[in-house]
């Protein structure tokens, strides 16, 4: 029987004034009854929208079917056929506007909750006794990855599982790219990305932390040591910033410097020795997920105030739903429409406020959203004591600007044909590195796309 | 984990490590640094390389113990290990081709100003080296600094040892008497900012490094940006060294002391020097 409700199960959350003081997950999860409710909201479509939607094509109905049934493995196998982490995903992909906005259960009402499904079945997984991860026989044949976020951690997967002996060069001292440094504890438990890195491991993956390619070692070196083919995924890191007056004010801070010290040090929990400052007011600018994730985080801190200053309207914000959402239950003040023009400083250079001007929608522009102008003479004082810049990033330039032979484009991002290989032979590449920023399952589809590109090239060289 | 294969205390707050790091041993240069962090729980902090061995695989660090983890590093023994050692961070000094340069340290600066001076001895450089300290008991490596050197010319503030008074005295006498082309000061930013004061109307070119707050050390963070020449650049990636009479000393000052309450511990490397 079809659940014909015309919302999705609510999830259970920790209440909004409880979960704004403390880091730990605001989205509980369902459970196997709630999961089981949602499920049966499926229709099973004939052409399965939702997996057009799907940058990875899971067999969405197919898993939610066994959902249904209570058969959770089966689900969780279903996924795992494409992709290579559910728990993660079904977290954080921007599901409104993959699977979820495909969903013909969408046109009346809400879409059926695929991405809290595809949560249910990987958490139920990660529940069961660990089945004894036998190491696949290795081929003997080295493969080199750069980096361990969502692209590299994949690509290193896949390769493992076909036999490769696979070595992750990571700058950081702690794998999982930005599922570790950028997106926060309440969001996505690091529990979760270290089991699926444990995973990594028992199949022989091994992981060399505190390895910046580029500087230690070049491409060509490791080329040299014997690795027969490279998979680049060292994602898109370097902050920008606005270039406005008062950057340089002391309290002012890139999202990547303020999440980093709160995600990947631990500077909010007693006995780790990073230190971080607890504001009382702080502007968040930005629409996006850093923004939002970057503005819950000053809130959980104690900051009384936390804004977000946004220079579009709601409807351009780059930021998942449920995010927008989440941050404006946990009392964050969006001020949308305007745009930050300078930091204000005391005389002991600390921010003591930003000035913004107010913006209306103009034309749309080059990306299709409409242009943000400024109102002449709308000018105001915003008082905070912290700013963080949440703008945008882009590829750090250390390794294209070592690497003889490789070409990135004007935007800074390596330029890869369709099989991911970039213009030096036998060097692949995916991922935020090559997208620019973009999103957790890109990147997973990317390292995927890679690892078999890199196993053909392999089988046919050697 | 990175092996501490050699231990020795210089005076009362400073301590050279030599620790086991191979790969970055292949690699470094001159004026680069590595990032370290002792164990799980701790935080990352930069360090320049004082001295490298390529064959052996080591590298050595000489260190001021002002805060938390400095003085916890100070604790540990060879044998014992540290959790990460990353580098080599930040881009090698480009000294140029100058014929004669004068290399000057301040504090535990001289730690960093030593290997300097030595690069330029050994290209061939004539160096005239100026080292200053607070007072007597806290001189490091004179003789090392006198074996690179034409002359080493030292001051305390309180005229214990050497000549009484700060290094740019020496300096301002110096760029009367000789004519430099290159200068390099490592030090607390007062000494390095009132250096290039000195240095800028005699036309030197002058280097300084520059000692940010930093955290990943690869460009990523954005914590470790300074102003030079107006422009924002991150010394992690683009230095630590810059132009000496282009840098928003300043500001650095200002961002450097932010964490100083969460810190807890005031005793800061410019401590040793006022202007
Ligand atoms: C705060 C924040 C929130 C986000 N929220 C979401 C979300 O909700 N949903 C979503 O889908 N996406 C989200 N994203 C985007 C998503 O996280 C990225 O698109 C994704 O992580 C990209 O994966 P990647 O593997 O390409 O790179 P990354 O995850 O950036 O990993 C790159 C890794 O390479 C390492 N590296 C870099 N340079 C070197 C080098 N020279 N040598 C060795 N290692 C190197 C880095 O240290 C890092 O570990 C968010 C991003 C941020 C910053
Ligand atoms: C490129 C570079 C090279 C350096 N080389 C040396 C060196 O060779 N020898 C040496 O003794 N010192 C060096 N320093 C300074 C050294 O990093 C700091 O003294 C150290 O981080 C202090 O850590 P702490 O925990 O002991 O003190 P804390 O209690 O953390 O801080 C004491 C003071 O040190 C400064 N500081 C704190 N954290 C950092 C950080 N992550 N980066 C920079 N400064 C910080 C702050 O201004 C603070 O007020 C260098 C700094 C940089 C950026
Ligand atoms: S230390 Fe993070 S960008 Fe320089």
């Amino acid at each position: 029987m079809t659940n014909m409700a015309q919302t999705k199960v609510p999830m259970p959350e920790q209440a909004p004034d409880v979960r704004n003081r403390n880091f730990e997950e605001v989205a509980l999860g369902y459970t196997a009854d709630l999961a089981m409710e949602e499920a049966t909201r499926c229709l099973h479509c004939k052409n399965s929208p939702c997996v057009s939607g799907c940058p990875v094509n899971v067999q969405i109905p197919d898993f939610i079917a066994l959902i249904a049934a209570g058969d959770f493995a089966g689900a969780y196998a279903k996924i795992r056929e494409t992709s290579a982490l559910p728990a993660v995903c079904g977290r954080v992909c921007p599901q409104e506007s993959q699977c979820e906005g495909k969903c013909v259960r969408g046109i009346k009402g809400e879409p059926v909750a695929i991405g809290r499904l595809e949560r249910f079945a990987a958490d139920w997984q990660m529940q069961q006794p660990p089945v004894d991860a036998q190491p696949p026989v290795s081929n003997g044949i080295r493969v080199a990855v750069i980096g361990a976020g969502p692209s590299g951690l994949t690509c290193a997967g896949d390769l493992a599982r076909l036999g490769y002996e696979v070595t992750i060069f990571e700058a950081f001292h702690t794998a999982g790219g930005v599922l570790v440094y950028g997106i926060p504890e309440f969001r996505l438990p690091k529990e979760i990305v270290r089991r699926e890195i444990e995973g990594l491991k028992a199949m022989g993956v091994k992981i060399q932390t505190d390895m910046v390619i580029g500087k230690v070692l070049s491409v060509d070196e490791i080329i040299e040591m014997g690795y027969r083919a490279v998979f680049i995924g060292s994602g898109a890191g370097l902050p920008q910033f606005l270039g406005i007056p008062g950057e340089g004010a002391v309290g002012v801070y890139s999202a990547n410097e303020f999440l980093t010290r709160i995600n990947l040090m631990k500077a909010y929990l007693d006995g780790y020795d990073t230190p971080i400052k607890r504001s009382r007011a702080v502007a968040v600018v930005g629409g996006g997920n850093v923004a939002m994730d970057a503005a819950r985080s000053a809130k959980r801190l104690g900051a009384e105030q936390v804004y977000i200053v946004y220079r579009r309207s709601e409807a351009e914000m780059p930021a998942r739903k449920e995010e927008v959402h989440h941050a404006k239950e946990e009392g964050i003040e969006f001020r949308l429409l305007n745009n930050p023009k300078r930091i204000l400083a005391d005389e002991n250079g600390r921010v003591c406020g930003m000035e913004c001007v107010e913006m209306e929608l103009g034309e749309p522009d080059a990306s299709g959203r409409r242009r943000p102008v400024e109102k002449p003479g709308s000018e105001f004082v915003l008082d905070v004591d912290s700013v963080i810049l949440a703008v945008g990033t882009s590829p750090n330039p250390l390794i294209r600007s070592t690497t003889p032979g490789i070409e990135a484009n004007r935007r800074g991002c390596l330029v890869v044909d369709e099989s991911m290989q970039t213009t030096k032979p036998g060097v692949y590449a995916g991922g935020d590195a090559v997208t620019g920023a973009a999103t957790v399952i890109l990147a997973m589809g990317a390292g995927k796309t890679a690892a078999a590109s890199i196993d053909a090239y392999l089988q046919q060289n050697n | 984990m990175y092996r501490i294969l050699d231990k020795r205390r210089l005076n009362d707050q400073v301590v050279q490590m030599t620790v086991d790091a191979p790969f970055i041993a292949r690699k470094v240069q001159a004026g680069q640094f590595i990032i370290l962090r002792i164990d799980e729980r701790g935080e990352r902090i930069p360090l320049t390389v004082a001295d490298f061995d390529r064959a052996a695989g080591t590298v050595t660090i000489i260190f001021q113990t002002v805060g938390a983890t400095t003085q916890r590093l100070a604790t540990f023994e060879p044998g014992d290990e540290i959790a990460d050692f990353v580098g080599p961070l930040g881009r090698p000094t480009e000294f140029g081709a100058p014929k004669k340069a004068v290399v000057i340290g301040g504090g535990v600066g001289c730690a960093i100003a030593y290997p300097q001076a030595k690069a330029l001895h050994e290209m061939g450089v004539s160096v005239d080296m100026i080292a200053g300290f607070r007072s007597k008991d806290i001189v490091i490596l004179e003789p090392e600094m006198r074996a690179v050197s034409n002359h080493l010319y030292l001051t305390t503030d309180d005229g214990s040892y050497g000549e009484k008074g700060f290094v740019t005295d020496v300096l301002k006498r110096l760029l009367t008497e000789e004519s430099y082309d290159l200068c390099i000061a490592i030090g607390p930013i007062p000494m390095m900012k009132f250096v290039s004061k000195t240095t800028e109307p005699a036309g030197v070119k002058t280097l300084v490094s520059l000692n940010p707050i930093m955290i990943d050390g690869t460009g990523m963070c954005g914590g470790c940006r300074v102003t030079v020449g107006g422009e924002v650049k991150f010394a992690c990636v683009d230095g630590p060294d810059f132009d000496g009479h282009l840098v928003d000393y300043d500001e650095l000052m200002r961002r450097n002391s932010f964490y100083r309450d969460e810190e807890a511990h005031a005793c800061r490397l410019e401590a040793q020097i006022h202007d």
